[in-house]
C-alpha cells in the first residue's frame, strides 16, 4: 500500500481502437516518473488515466489508495483522486475570465473551501514560488506561454497534490521558453513531488527521470533508470526510437 | 398630373402623445417576454446537450417545433385556441407575453448550446482535474466564458423580438402597432403615423443595439 498510483492489467480502448495493452505500473511516493514514446503510442491517455479523463475498459486503477472502476465507475474515489491529483496541461488551460490571482484561489475555495484571505496568501506564495510573483492581477492572455504554463503549475500546486502529472508541458511553447518551465518542474521534482510526466524533453528525462517509461503502440516496452534507458536500450523498439529522438 | 400628396408634419407631430402610450406595452412584452425566454433557453440549451437522450430528446422538440412555425400563428394559437382547452380566456398580454417566451426561449436555446459548445474543453478538463465538481466546473468554468460569448447573438435576438410585439396587434393588445391603427381609424394619416411608429421602434432597437455594444466591450476588455 506505499505505492501512490499501482495500474495492473489496464486496457483502454477508443471504440475500436485499443490504445492502452494490458498496462502493469506502479509508482512510489517522491518518484520522477518520465514517460516516452511517439505520438500516438498511448503515453498521454495512460496519464490521463491516473484522473479519471480517461475512462479504462478493463483492468486495476489505485490511486493513493483509491480504486477506480473501469468505465468511470466509482465516482466517489474519482473525485478524492482529483483532489489529490495535480495536472498540468500541454495548452495550459488556464482560466481566460479570471486573473492569474483568481485562477490559482479557484479550486482551494470552492472544493476545500479554504478562506478568500487563506487561498490569496497561497496564491502570491506559489505565484513567487514560479517566479511571476508580479504579475498575479493580471489576466492569462497577458502573460507569455512559459509565464502561463507556470501559473498552470502553481494553480496545481495550491490544491496541495499529492502527485502531479503534467500531459507534454513544453510541447506548446516557444523554444525560449522551455527552460523557464523545466526549470521549475526540475525544483518540483526536488522539493521531493511525486511526478508523471510525458514530455518530449530527453535532456530533462535524463536529467530528473527516477525512472524513464518507453510506451510503444499502447504498451510499456521498456523502463529502467534513465542512463539505462538511454544509453544501453534493450527492446529494438526503443533504440529505434531513441536513435530517431536523440540524432537531431 | 400633379403628384398631390405631401408630408403633414403637424399630424405625424400630433399623433406622437398617442402612439407613445403604447411603448410600456411594447416594452413589457418584448423585455418581459425575453426575461422568460432566456430562463427557457439557458433551460432547453443545456438540456439539448445533456447526455441522456430522454433529456436532449423533449428539448430538441421544444426547439424545432418554436423555431418551426410563425410567432403569429403561435400567438394566435395562445390567444383564440388555449381558452378552448383551458376553459377560460387568457388576456392578450398574457398571451403575448408567453408568445415572445417561448419563441425567444428556442432561439435562446440555440444561442446557449452554440456558446456552451464553443468553450474548448481543455477548460472542462483543467477544472475537473483541479477537484471542481461537475457542475462547479460548468458554473464557475464554462458558463461564464460561454455567456460573454452569447451576447451578441442574444442582443440580436432581442431586437428581433422587440419587433416580433408589432405582430400582437392582432390580437389587440395596445402596443406600439395597434395605437397606430386606432389613431389611423380617426385621422386617416396613414403614412405620417406608421412614419412615426417606424421611428419609434428605431429608437428602441438603436438604444438597445448601443447599450449591448458598450456591455460587449466591457466583457471584451477583461478576458
Amino acid at each position: 500500500m506505499t505505492h501512490i498510483v499501482e495500474i495492473k492489467g489496464m486496457n483502454k480502448y477508443f471504440g475500436k481502437l485499443h490504445v492502452l495493452k494490458n498496462i502493469d505500473l506502479t509508482v512510489e511516493p517522491g518518484e520522477v516518473v518520465v514517460i516516452i514514446g511517439a505520438s500516438g503510442s498511448g503515453k498521454s491517455t495512460l496519464i490521463r488515466c491516473v484522473n479519471g479523463l480517461e475512462e479504462f475498459e478493463s483492468g486495476k486503477l489505485v490511486v493513493d489508495g483509491h480504486a477506480l472502476a473501469p468505465r468511470g465507475g466509482n465516482q466517489k474515489a474519482l473525485a478524492e483522486i482529483r483532489k489529490e491529483v495535480g495536472m498540468v496541461f500541454q495548452q495550459f488551460n488556464l482560466f481566460p475570465h479570471l486573473t492569474v490571482r483568481e485562477n490559482i484561489m479557484l479550486a482551494p475555495m470552492k472544493v476545500k473551501d479554504t478562506p478568500k484571505t487563506v487561498a490569496n496568501a497561497t496564491a502570491e506564495r506559489l505565484l513567487n514560488r514560479v517566479g511571476i510573483g508580479n504579475q498575479a492581477d493580471k489576466y492569462p492572455s497577458q502573460l507569455s506561454g512559459g509565464q502561463q504554463q507556470r501559473v498552470a503549475i502553481a494553480r496545481a500546486l495550491a490544491m496541495e497534490p499529492r502527485l502531479m502529472l503534467f500531459d507534454e508541458p513544453t510541447s506548446a511553447l516557444d523554444p525560449e521558453m522551455i527552460g523557464e518551465v523545466l526549470d521549475v518542474m526540475r525544483e518540483l521534482a526536488r522539493d521531493g513531488m511525486t511526478m508523471m510526466v510525458v514530455t518530449h524533453e530527453m535532456g530533462f528525462a535524463r536529467e530528473v527521470a527516477d525512472r524513464v517509461i518507453y510506451v510503444h503502440e499502447g504498451q510499456i516496452v521498456e523502463q529502467g533508470k534513465p542512463d539505462q534507458v538511454f544509453d544501453n536500450p534493450q527492446n529494438e523498439r526503443t533504440q529505434a526510437f531513441l536513435s530517431r529522438v536523440l540524432a537531431h | 398630373m400633379e403628384f398631390q400628396f405631401q408630408f403633414d408634419w403637424q399630424a405625424a407631430i400630433d399623433s406622437i402623445p398617442f402612439l407613445l402610450k403604447g411603448i410600456p406595452y411594447t416594452l413589457l412584452i418584448s423585455f418581459g417576454g425575453l426575461l422568460i425566454g432566456f430562463l427557457l433557453g439557458i433551460l432547453f440549451g443545456l438540456l439539448s446537450i445533456n447526455k441522456k437522450w430522454f433529456l436532449r430528446w423533449p428539448a430538441t422538440a421544444y426547439i424545432e417545433i418554436f423555431r418551426g412555425t410563425p410567432i403569429l400563428v403561435q400567438v394566435l394559437f395562445i390567444f383564440y385556441g388555449l381558452p378552448d382547452l383551458i376553459g377560460r380566456p387568457i388576456d392578450p398580454l398574457t398571451a403575448g407575453i408567453a408568445a415572445i417566451a417561448l419563441n425567444s426561449g428556442a432561439y435562446i436555446s440555440e444561442v446557449v448550446r452554440g456558446g456552451v459548445q464553443s468553450i474548448d474543453k481543455g477548460q472542462t478538463e483543467a477544472g475537473l482535474s483541479l477537484g471542481l465538481s461537475r457542475s462547479q466546473t460548468f458554473w464557475s468554468v464554462v458558463w461564464p466564458q460561454a455567456f460573454r460569448r452569447m451576447i451578441p447573438p442574444l442582443g440580436n435576438q432581442a431586437i428581433v423580438s422587440i419587433k416580433d410585439t408589432s405582430l400582437f396587434s392582432v390580437i389587440g393588445v395596445g402596443e406600439l402597432v395597434r395605437q397606430g391603427q386606432v389613431y389611423i381609424a380617426n385621422t386617416f394619416t396613414a403614412f405620417e403615423v406608421y412614419f412615426v411608429v417606424a421611428i419609434l421602434y428605431l429608437a428602441i432597437t438603436l438604444s438597445l443595439s448601443l447599450l449591448l455594444r458598450a456591455l460587449e466591450r466591457r466583457g471584451v476588455a477583461s478576458v
